[in-house]
Protein backbone atom coordinates (compact mmCIF):
# COMPACT_ATOMS: atom_id res chain seq x y z
CA UNK A 1 0.00 0.00 0.00
CA UNK A 2 1.58 3.61 -0.74
CA UNK A 3 2.66 6.01 1.63
CA UNK A 4 -0.06 7.75 0.59
CA UNK A 5 -2.90 5.48 1.11
CA UNK A 6 -2.07 4.41 4.69
CA UNK A 7 -1.36 8.32 5.70
CA UNK A 8 -5.38 8.67 4.94
CA UNK A 9 -6.51 5.63 6.57
CA UNK A 10 -4.86 6.54 9.90
CA UNK A 11 -6.63 10.23 9.60
CA UNK A 12 -9.98 8.57 8.80
CA UNK A 13 -9.79 6.33 12.25
CA UNK A 14 -8.47 9.40 14.26
CA UNK A 15 -11.17 11.18 13.08
CA UNK A 16 -13.50 8.12 13.75
CA UNK A 17 -12.45 7.99 17.19
CA UNK A 18 -12.98 11.62 17.80
CA UNK A 19 -16.51 11.12 16.51
CA UNK A 20 -17.18 8.76 18.87
CA UNK A 21 -15.82 11.13 21.59
CA UNK A 22 -17.81 13.75 20.64
CA UNK A 23 -21.33 11.52 19.79
CA UNK A 24 -20.83 10.42 23.26
CA UNK A 25 -20.67 13.81 24.90
CA UNK A 26 -23.25 14.96 23.05
CA UNK A 27 -25.32 12.25 24.72
CA UNK A 28 -24.52 12.87 27.72
CA UNK A 29 -25.25 16.70 27.35
CA UNK A 30 -28.56 16.02 26.31
CA UNK A 31 -29.69 13.56 29.01
CA UNK A 32 -28.47 16.40 31.62
CA UNK A 33 -30.47 19.06 29.88
CA UNK A 34 -33.16 17.15 29.95
CA UNK A 35 -32.51 16.44 33.90
CA UNK A 36 -31.24 20.43 34.45
CA UNK A 37 -34.62 21.51 32.79
CA UNK A 38 -36.82 19.17 35.04
CA UNK A 39 -34.78 21.07 38.17
CA UNK A 40 -35.64 25.08 36.94
CA UNK A 41 -39.11 23.85 36.34
CA UNK A 42 -39.58 22.14 39.84
CA UNK A 43 -37.65 25.07 41.45
CA UNK A 44 -40.18 27.21 40.14
CA UNK A 45 -43.38 27.65 42.00
CA UNK A 46 -40.89 28.43 45.29
CA UNK A 47 -39.45 31.43 43.28
CA UNK A 48 -42.37 32.57 42.36
CA UNK A 49 -44.44 32.34 45.99
CA UNK A 50 -41.26 34.33 47.87
CA UNK A 51 -41.33 36.76 44.97
CA UNK A 52 -45.32 37.38 45.80
CA UNK A 53 -45.23 37.31 49.32
CA UNK A 54 -42.41 39.32 49.36
CA UNK A 55 -44.55 42.01 47.91
CA UNK A 56 -48.05 40.87 49.66
CA UNK A 57 -45.50 41.80 52.68
CA UNK A 58 -44.28 45.26 51.26
CA UNK A 59 -47.57 46.28 50.15
CA UNK A 60 -49.39 45.94 54.00
CA UNK A 61 -46.36 47.08 55.74
CA UNK A 62 -46.68 50.79 56.29
CA UNK A 63 -42.90 51.34 57.11
CA UNK A 64 -40.19 48.68 55.39
CA UNK A 65 -37.00 49.22 56.07
CA UNK A 66 -34.34 46.32 56.83
CA UNK A 67 -30.99 46.38 55.79
CA UNK A 68 -30.93 44.22 52.60
CA UNK A 69 -33.79 47.27 51.19
CA UNK A 70 -31.49 50.42 51.70
CA UNK A 71 -30.31 51.82 48.73
CA UNK A 72 -26.67 52.84 50.14
CA UNK A 73 -24.39 55.31 48.07
CA UNK A 74 -22.96 52.79 45.52
CA UNK A 75 -18.69 52.87 46.48
CA UNK A 76 -18.13 49.59 45.00
CA UNK A 77 -20.12 47.39 43.01
CA UNK A 78 -19.72 43.44 42.96
CA UNK A 79 -20.77 40.95 40.13
CA UNK A 80 -21.55 37.65 40.30
CA UNK A 81 -20.59 35.86 37.10
CA UNK A 82 -21.55 32.31 36.37
CA UNK A 83 -19.81 30.25 34.01
CA UNK A 84 -18.84 26.60 33.52
CA UNK A 85 -15.84 24.21 34.62
CA UNK A 86 -15.32 22.35 32.23
CA UNK A 87 -14.74 23.56 28.47
CA UNK A 88 -16.17 21.77 25.12
CA UNK A 89 -19.33 23.84 25.08
CA UNK A 90 -19.38 25.95 22.38
CA UNK A 91 -19.04 29.91 22.75
CA UNK A 92 -21.04 29.02 26.11
CA UNK A 93 -18.18 30.88 28.31
CA UNK A 94 -16.62 33.39 26.13
CA UNK A 95 -19.83 34.76 25.74
CA UNK A 96 -20.88 35.58 29.01
CA UNK A 97 -17.47 36.59 30.14
CA UNK A 98 -17.68 39.08 27.27
CA UNK A 99 -20.96 40.42 27.89
CA UNK A 100 -19.90 40.82 31.69
CA UNK A 101 -15.98 42.45 31.15
CA UNK A 102 -18.86 45.15 29.15
CA UNK A 103 -21.05 45.06 32.03
CA UNK A 104 -17.98 46.00 34.30
CA UNK A 105 -16.23 48.47 31.93
CA UNK A 106 -19.79 50.43 31.36
CA UNK A 107 -20.07 50.21 35.63
CA UNK A 108 -16.54 51.01 36.46
CA UNK A 109 -16.48 48.22 38.56
CA UNK A 110 -13.91 45.64 39.52
CA UNK A 111 -14.99 43.05 41.91
CA UNK A 112 -15.96 39.65 41.21
CA UNK A 113 -17.41 36.70 42.73
CA UNK A 114 -16.47 33.95 40.28
CA UNK A 115 -19.09 30.60 40.46
CA UNK A 116 -17.46 27.99 37.84
CA UNK A 117 -13.81 27.99 36.61
CA UNK A 118 -13.53 29.43 33.71
CA UNK A 119 -14.82 32.94 35.21
CA UNK A 120 -12.29 32.61 37.66
CA UNK A 121 -9.30 31.93 35.63
CA UNK A 122 -10.70 34.31 33.30
CA UNK A 123 -11.10 37.44 35.65
CA UNK A 124 -7.68 36.28 37.97
CA UNK A 125 -5.57 36.07 34.98
CA UNK A 126 -7.23 40.26 34.08
CA UNK A 127 -6.23 41.17 37.43
CA UNK A 128 -10.11 42.02 38.57
CA UNK A 129 -10.76 41.79 41.70
CA UNK A 130 -11.56 38.29 42.75
CA UNK A 131 -13.76 38.44 46.22
CA UNK A 132 -14.66 34.36 46.27
CA UNK A 133 -14.84 31.46 44.03
CA UNK A 134 -16.91 28.69 44.04
CA UNK A 135 -15.59 25.66 42.10
CA UNK A 136 -16.86 22.22 41.63
CA UNK A 137 -21.00 22.76 42.56
CA UNK A 138 -21.51 20.00 39.99
CA UNK A 139 -23.82 19.26 37.01
CA UNK A 140 -27.01 18.93 38.75
CA UNK A 141 -26.42 21.91 41.90
CA UNK A 142 -29.04 21.51 44.33
CA UNK A 143 -29.57 24.32 46.80
CA UNK A 144 -27.41 24.14 49.10
CA UNK A 145 -24.31 25.15 46.36
CA UNK A 146 -26.33 28.18 45.75
CA UNK A 147 -26.60 28.96 49.97
CA UNK A 148 -23.27 28.71 50.02
CA UNK A 149 -22.69 31.34 48.10
CA UNK A 150 -25.25 33.34 49.26
CA UNK A 151 -23.61 33.18 52.24
CA UNK A 152 -20.56 34.64 51.39
CA UNK A 153 -22.32 37.14 49.25
CA UNK A 154 -24.41 38.61 51.79
CA UNK A 155 -21.05 38.63 54.30
CA UNK A 156 -19.77 40.91 51.75
CA UNK A 157 -22.63 42.82 51.48
CA UNK A 158 -23.39 43.22 55.26
CA UNK A 159 -19.58 44.32 55.88
CA UNK A 160 -19.97 47.26 53.47
CA UNK A 161 -17.46 46.29 51.04
CA UNK A 162 -20.28 46.33 48.17
CA UNK A 163 -23.12 48.33 48.39
CA UNK A 164 -24.46 46.87 44.98
CA UNK A 165 -24.53 43.29 43.67
CA UNK A 166 -25.63 41.53 40.42
CA UNK A 167 -25.93 38.94 38.89
CA UNK A 168 -24.26 37.97 35.40
CA UNK A 169 -25.37 35.22 34.06
CA UNK A 170 -26.86 33.03 30.79
CA UNK A 171 -29.99 32.78 30.68
CA UNK A 172 -32.08 29.54 28.63
CA UNK A 173 -34.29 30.33 26.11
CA UNK A 174 -34.73 27.67 23.89
CA UNK A 175 -31.87 25.27 23.00
CA UNK A 176 -30.55 26.69 20.49
CA UNK A 177 -30.87 30.34 22.27
CA UNK A 178 -29.20 31.56 25.11
CA UNK A 179 -28.04 34.54 26.10
CA UNK A 180 -26.21 36.67 28.75
CA UNK A 181 -28.05 38.78 30.90
CA UNK A 182 -27.36 41.10 34.31
CA UNK A 183 -29.67 41.34 37.17
CA UNK A 184 -29.67 43.41 40.27
CA UNK A 185 -29.51 41.35 43.74
CA UNK A 186 -29.07 43.10 46.15
CA UNK A 187 -30.11 45.72 47.19
CA UNK A 188 -33.69 44.05 46.83
CA UNK A 189 -36.50 45.56 44.69
CA UNK A 190 -39.39 44.02 45.89
CA UNK A 191 -41.56 43.29 43.06
CA UNK A 192 -44.72 45.47 43.64
CA UNK A 193 -46.52 42.96 41.92
CA UNK A 194 -49.75 43.03 39.60
CA UNK A 195 -51.63 45.90 41.41
CA UNK A 196 -54.82 44.82 42.49
CA UNK A 197 -53.38 41.84 44.43
CA UNK A 198 -50.97 43.28 46.14
CA UNK A 199 -52.56 46.87 46.44
CA UNK A 200 -55.53 45.21 48.67
CA UNK A 201 -53.77 45.96 52.25
CA UNK A 202 -54.55 42.77 54.05
CA UNK A 203 -54.54 43.15 57.65
CA UNK A 204 -52.28 40.83 58.39
CA UNK A 205 -50.72 39.52 61.81
CA UNK A 206 -47.30 38.68 62.01
CA UNK A 207 -45.56 36.27 63.90
CA UNK A 208 -43.82 37.33 65.92
CA UNK A 209 -43.32 40.78 64.08
CA UNK A 210 -43.04 42.30 60.88
CA UNK A 211 -39.18 42.31 61.09
CA UNK A 212 -38.60 39.40 62.23
CA UNK A 213 -40.57 38.08 58.99
CA UNK A 214 -38.53 40.10 56.79
CA UNK A 215 -34.83 38.87 58.33
CA UNK A 216 -36.76 35.26 57.34
CA UNK A 217 -38.26 36.06 53.84
CA UNK A 218 -35.33 38.34 52.48
CA UNK A 219 -32.24 36.48 52.71
CA UNK A 220 -34.10 33.58 51.13
CA UNK A 221 -35.62 35.69 48.60
CA UNK A 222 -31.78 36.71 47.57
CA UNK A 223 -31.26 32.63 47.65
CA UNK A 224 -33.94 31.66 45.16
CA UNK A 225 -32.52 34.03 42.56
CA UNK A 226 -28.89 33.20 42.92
CA UNK A 227 -30.38 29.21 43.04
CA UNK A 228 -32.53 30.08 39.50
CA UNK A 229 -29.55 31.64 38.35
CA UNK A 230 -27.32 29.06 38.73
CA UNK A 231 -29.71 26.47 37.56
CA UNK A 232 -30.44 28.66 33.96
CA UNK A 233 -26.26 28.71 33.70
CA UNK A 234 -26.46 24.86 33.90
CA UNK A 235 -29.25 24.12 31.76
CA UNK A 236 -27.43 26.92 28.85
CA UNK A 237 -24.31 25.26 29.17
CA UNK A 238 -25.12 21.36 28.74
CA UNK A 239 -27.78 22.79 26.21
CA UNK A 240 -24.21 24.60 24.86
CA UNK A 241 -22.10 21.95 24.77
CA UNK A 242 -24.83 19.54 22.99
CA UNK A 243 -25.15 22.07 20.06
CA UNK A 244 -21.06 22.11 20.11
CA UNK A 245 -20.42 18.12 20.49
CA UNK A 246 -23.52 17.55 18.00
CA UNK A 247 -21.83 20.35 15.43
CA UNK A 248 -17.97 18.50 16.14
CA UNK A 249 -19.80 15.53 15.10
CA UNK A 250 -21.15 16.57 12.20
CA UNK A 251 -17.64 18.07 10.91
CA UNK A 252 -16.23 14.66 11.44
CA UNK A 253 -18.30 12.94 9.55
CA UNK A 254 -18.01 15.32 6.42
CA UNK A 255 -14.17 14.48 6.81
CA UNK A 256 -14.67 11.16 7.00
CA UNK A 257 -16.29 11.23 3.84
CA UNK A 258 -14.09 13.54 2.21
CA UNK A 259 -11.08 11.69 3.34
CA UNK A 260 -12.73 8.26 2.28
CA UNK A 261 -13.32 9.81 -1.38
CA UNK A 262 -9.34 10.56 -1.74
CA UNK A 263 -8.83 7.45 -0.30
CA UNK A 264 -10.32 5.52 -3.08
CA UNK A 265 -9.17 7.88 -5.77
CA UNK A 266 -5.42 7.19 -4.20
CA UNK A 267 -6.31 3.69 -4.41
CA UNK A 268 -7.90 3.99 -7.88
CA UNK A 269 -5.10 5.60 -9.02
CA UNK A 270 -2.40 2.96 -7.92
CA UNK A 271 -4.77 0.06 -9.25
CA UNK A 272 -4.85 1.92 -12.99
CA UNK A 273 -0.79 2.47 -12.37
CA UNK A 274 -0.18 -0.91 -11.88
CA UNK A 275 -3.07 -2.36 -14.83
CA UNK A 276 -0.47 -0.06 -17.11
CA UNK A 277 2.64 -1.23 -15.90
CA UNK A 278 1.35 -5.06 -16.51
CA UNK A 279 -0.26 -4.59 -19.69
CA UNK A 280 3.24 -2.47 -21.14
CA UNK A 281 4.56 -5.44 -19.58
CA UNK A 282 3.22 -7.61 -21.31
CA UNK A 283 3.81 -5.42 -24.74
CA UNK A 284 7.24 -5.46 -24.41
CA UNK A 285 7.44 -9.53 -24.12
CA UNK A 286 5.05 -9.79 -26.83
CA UNK A 287 7.47 -7.24 -28.96
CA UNK B 1 -65.31 19.49 58.00
CA UNK B 2 -64.24 22.15 56.26
CA UNK B 3 -61.57 22.26 54.09
CA UNK B 4 -58.62 24.89 52.94
CA UNK B 5 -55.56 24.54 51.07
CA UNK B 6 -52.04 23.47 52.32
CA UNK B 7 -49.03 24.12 49.83
CA UNK B 8 -45.65 23.06 51.16
CA UNK B 9 -42.36 24.22 48.85
CA UNK B 10 -38.79 23.97 49.37
CA UNK B 11 -36.15 25.22 46.83
CA UNK B 12 -36.01 22.62 45.02
CA UNK B 13 -39.93 21.11 44.67
CA UNK B 14 -43.14 21.19 46.08
CA UNK B 15 -43.32 18.85 49.22
CA UNK B 16 -47.14 18.96 49.41
CA UNK B 17 -50.18 20.85 47.70
CA UNK B 18 -53.07 19.36 49.48
CA UNK B 19 -56.66 19.90 50.61
CA UNK B 20 -56.16 19.78 54.64
CA UNK B 21 -58.83 20.56 57.18
CA UNK B 22 -56.30 21.31 59.85
CA UNK B 23 -52.66 21.91 60.47
CA UNK B 24 -50.59 22.27 63.36
CA UNK B 25 -47.01 23.75 62.42
CA UNK B 26 -43.79 25.17 64.60
CA UNK B 27 -43.57 28.52 64.45
CA UNK B 28 -40.77 30.37 65.81
CA UNK B 29 -43.25 31.90 68.94
CA UNK B 30 -44.58 27.94 69.18
CA UNK B 31 -47.04 25.53 68.08
CA UNK B 32 -49.97 27.48 65.89
CA UNK B 33 -53.02 25.68 64.77
CA UNK B 34 -55.10 26.95 61.90
CA UNK B 35 -58.22 26.02 60.06
CA UNK B 36 -60.03 27.17 57.37
CA UNK B 37 -60.98 31.03 57.55
CA UNK B 38 -57.99 31.70 59.53
CA UNK B 39 -57.13 34.92 59.64
CA UNK B 40 -54.78 36.53 57.22
CA UNK B 41 -51.03 35.37 59.15
CA UNK B 42 -47.67 36.13 58.14
CA UNK B 43 -45.10 33.98 59.85
CA UNK B 44 -41.90 32.63 60.29
CA UNK B 45 -41.57 28.67 60.89
CA UNK B 46 -39.35 26.84 63.24
CA UNK B 47 -37.15 23.83 62.20
CA UNK B 48 -39.70 20.47 63.44
CA UNK B 49 -42.55 18.62 62.48
CA UNK B 50 -45.50 20.31 59.96
CA UNK B 51 -48.35 18.00 61.09
CA UNK B 52 -51.96 18.19 58.99
CA UNK B 53 -55.37 16.14 58.78
CA UNK B 54 -56.56 15.63 55.41
CA UNK B 55 -59.73 13.22 54.86
CA UNK B 56 -59.19 12.58 59.00
CA UNK B 57 -56.10 10.64 58.68
CA UNK B 58 -52.58 12.36 59.65
CA UNK B 59 -49.80 13.43 58.25
CA UNK B 60 -46.50 14.41 59.15
CA UNK B 61 -43.43 16.47 57.20
CA UNK B 62 -40.53 17.60 58.57
CA UNK B 63 -39.51 20.85 57.90
CA UNK B 64 -36.33 23.58 58.54
CA UNK B 65 -36.59 27.25 58.92
CA UNK B 66 -38.52 28.86 56.81
CA UNK B 67 -42.23 31.10 56.47
CA UNK B 68 -45.72 30.49 55.71
CA UNK B 69 -48.69 32.72 55.34
CA UNK B 70 -52.16 32.26 55.54
CA UNK B 71 -54.73 33.95 53.10
CA UNK B 72 -57.49 33.31 51.55
CA UNK B 73 -57.70 29.83 52.87
CA UNK B 74 -54.69 29.03 51.69
CA UNK B 75 -51.71 28.12 53.80
CA UNK B 76 -47.91 28.45 51.79
CA UNK B 77 -45.12 27.38 53.88
CA UNK B 78 -41.76 28.22 52.29
CA UNK B 79 -39.09 26.04 54.43
CA UNK B 80 -35.45 25.65 53.43
CA UNK B 81 -36.10 22.05 53.72
CA UNK B 82 -39.10 19.74 53.65
CA UNK B 83 -39.51 15.70 53.69
CA UNK B 84 -42.85 13.89 53.95
CA UNK B 85 -42.73 11.21 57.15
CA UNK B 86 -42.53 8.35 54.89
CA UNK B 87 -39.51 9.90 52.94
CA UNK B 88 -37.59 9.85 55.65
CA UNK B 89 -34.33 8.04 55.52
CA UNK B 90 -34.76 6.65 59.37
CA UNK B 91 -30.94 5.33 59.25
CA UNK B 92 -29.58 8.54 58.43
CA UNK B 93 -31.25 10.78 60.76
CA UNK B 94 -30.52 8.65 63.99
CA UNK B 95 -26.55 8.87 62.89
CA UNK B 96 -27.01 12.95 62.13
CA UNK B 97 -28.49 12.66 65.81
CA UNK B 98 -25.71 10.68 67.31
CA UNK B 99 -22.89 12.76 65.33
CA UNK B 100 -24.90 16.14 66.88
CA UNK B 101 -24.89 14.81 70.67
CA UNK B 102 -21.66 13.86 70.16
CA UNK B 103 -20.10 17.38 69.17
CA UNK B 104 -22.65 18.84 71.73
CA UNK B 105 -20.54 16.98 74.36
CA UNK B 106 -17.00 18.03 72.95
CA UNK B 107 -18.18 21.67 73.72
CA UNK B 108 -16.08 23.17 70.58
CA UNK B 109 -16.27 26.76 69.86
CA UNK B 110 -19.55 28.68 69.88
CA UNK B 111 -20.19 28.84 66.29
CA UNK B 112 -20.23 25.14 66.19
CA UNK B 113 -22.07 24.56 69.13
CA UNK B 114 -25.28 26.97 67.80
CA UNK B 115 -24.60 24.78 64.62
CA UNK B 116 -24.45 21.20 65.85
CA UNK B 117 -27.52 22.21 68.29
CA UNK B 118 -29.44 23.16 65.31
CA UNK B 119 -28.48 19.45 63.52
CA UNK B 120 -29.50 18.15 66.48
CA UNK B 121 -33.16 20.07 66.28
CA UNK B 122 -33.42 19.02 62.82
CA UNK B 123 -32.99 15.71 63.35
CA UNK B 124 -34.88 14.84 66.20
CA UNK B 125 -37.91 16.47 64.37
CA UNK B 126 -36.85 14.27 61.56
CA UNK B 127 -37.29 11.35 63.70
CA UNK B 128 -40.44 12.51 65.15
CA UNK B 129 -41.93 13.01 61.50
CA UNK B 130 -40.71 9.22 60.57
CA UNK B 131 -42.43 7.90 63.46
CA UNK B 132 -45.54 10.18 62.68
CA UNK B 133 -45.33 11.48 65.92
CA UNK B 134 -45.06 15.72 66.01
CA UNK B 135 -46.38 17.57 68.34
CA UNK B 136 -50.46 18.52 68.92
CA UNK B 137 -52.98 15.90 67.53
Amino acid sequence: MPEQMRDIKRRIRSIKNTEQITKAMEMVAAARLRRAQSRVEAARPYAEEIRKMAGRIAASLEDVSHPLLVEREVRNTGFVIFTSDRGLCGAFNARVIRFAQDVLKERDARSIVAVGRKGRDFFRRRGYDLLADFIGIGDEPGVDAAREVVRHILKLYESGALDEINLVYTEFISTSRQRPVVRRLLPIEIPTGDGNESRRADDYIYEPSPKRVLDIILPRFVEAQVYRAMLEAKVSEHAARMLAMGNATENAGEMINQLTLSFNKARQAAITKELTEIVTGAEALKG
Amino acid sequence: MKSFKLEIVNPEKVVVSEEVESVMLPAVGGFLGILRNHVPIFGGLDIGVIRYRKEGKSHTVACNLGVFEMRENTLRVLADTAERGEDIDVLRAQEAKKRAERRLQEKAQDLDYVRAELALKRAIARLKAAAGEGKGR
